[in-house]
């Protein structure tokens, strides 16, 4: 069994009292829940924080934490003798025992979760996030996963037991889209039911769209002739290039949709694609492209800020 | 390897109060509590028999997980998960803006 520092993680001295380490705690979670946090690994800190909290906040699993000694963290040690007779025949092995499993299968003092009592458990449920392009929410896609549950043996010892599979997901999602996976978590005990897997999208950023809902967002630059005169300009889509009329007098910052063009939604229909109209300047300018804008200068009568005029006059 | 199929929670699928119980750890008292205190409401209050949106899901485990690692009462978890939706629904809504935004996602 590898050996887990619980005063360490929570930075107290093991002659902590118990309000001591309720205090630090509380301000701990309030730093790293990860329902309130924004703090970057969070999750992970929180884990290790509330493991070591539920350990320590019982006095008879504190004892017997206690009496495991103090050890590096991560160092293989074996537990006291008394440990291993009160857990049975002292033929068992604590190798692939995680201790946090061990204590949180406590009550009431030492026993065997498993053996030791007859009230249904549910198995533990499991949060995570699946990170996927967006060409994936569009078409749907399959991920990997993997996960370490604790399964009990039939003398109700817990072991981590590696767990991967594959899990469908469906055209439709988004961002912050939430799936679940029943009956994917934690094993129940004593026939309480199968703990769930759910599953948090979050979509990597793409170089091209951007997306709100089921909607896409994509910058659409224009030459200020093609934007004046009208144009066809050939337009990216998720489902593959489309054409786009452009209509004369197009100005900048308006949206041109493409419906049906976003991302599917689950249960049925399609968002929309919206094209913003930019207006690029070219900044090489070749002598006969500067001769045509210097008399187009002169030519027109176009004047951009003449609501600047009528403003300064009243 | 087998395939496990995935099941959206939106407000297409619905929960009975009891599924919404079963699955978020929370018990009925304390579900009905965070409906009487505003912060998780039923597809129809006047229903015989409640039913939630499944995305509803997300929020009561929320609450059932502030609850226990923060000790909350019920009416500072409702008002927890009822700041945390806000929360939410203003950071999608900046997200939306973000993606209207002529030039990136600043």
């Amino acid at each position: 069994m590898k050996y887990k520092d619980y005063y360490r993680v929570m930075g107290v001295d093991r002659k902590a009292s118990a309000d001591e380490i309720k205090s630090v705690y509380r301000k701990l979670a309030r730093k790293y829940h990860p329902d309130v946090s924004k703090e970057p690994g969070a999750e992970e800190k929180f884990k290790e924080l509330g493991e070591a909290y539920e350990t320590l906040k019982d006095p008879e699993k504190r004892a017997a934490y206690d009496q495991l000694g103090s050890h590096r963290p991560g160092q293989e040690f074996r537990p006291p003798p008394g440990w291993e007779q009160q857990f049975g025949d002292g033929k068992f092995s604590f190798d692939d025992i995680d201790l946090g499993d061990l204590f949180s299968g406590m009550t009431g003092g030492i026993h065997r979760a498993g053996r030791g009592g007859k009230v249904r458990m549910p198995g533990q449920d499991y949060e995570v996030t699946a990170h996927i392009t967006l060409e994936d929410a569009y078409r749907g896609t399959e991920v990997d996963l993997e996960l370490a549950v604790p399964e009990y043996d039939e003398n109700g010892f817990p072991h981590r037991v590696q767990r991967a599979f594959k899990a469908r997901i469906p055209k439709g999602a988004t961002d912050g889209q939430r799936l679940r996976l029943p009956g994917k978590g934690g094993k129940g005990l004593n026939g309480g039911r199968d703990g769930d897997l759910y599953l948090n999208i979050v979509l990597h950023p793409h170089r091209l769209f951007r997306v709100s809902g089921h909607d896409l967002f994509l910058d659409l630059p224009l030459a200020p002739w093609e934007a004046v005169l009208g144009t066809n300009v050939q337009v990216p889509t998720l489902g593959g290039p489309v054409q786009l009329k452009i209509p004369p007098g197009t100005h900048a910052g308006r949206q041109l949709r493409l419906a049906g063009r976003g991302l599917p939604k689950p249960h049925g229909g399609e968002g929309d694609l919206f094209a913003i109209v930019q207006i690029a300047v070219p900044t090489v300018t070749s002598e006969r492209e500067r001769a045509l804008f210097k008399e187009l200068d002169e030519a027109s009568a176009f004047n951009p800020r003449g609501h600047f005029e009528q403003e300064a006059a009243k | 390897m087998k395939i496990e199929q995935a099941i959206w929670l939106d407000e297409q699928h619905e929960l009975l109060l009891e599924e919404l119980c079963e699955l978020s750890g929370l018990s009925e008292t304390e579900l009905r509590e965070l409906v009487d205190f505003g912060a998780l409401a039923p597809t129809d209050p006047d229903a015989r028999r409640w039913t939630f949106g499944a995305d509803r899901l997300v929020v009561a485990r929320s609450a059932f997980r502030l609850r226990k690692d923060f000790d909350l009462d019920p009416i500072g978890v409702a008002l927890v998960v009822t700041l945390l939706e806000r929360v939410r629904e203003l950071e999608a809504e900046l997200r939306d803006l973000r993606a209207k935004l002529p030039g990136g996602q600043r």
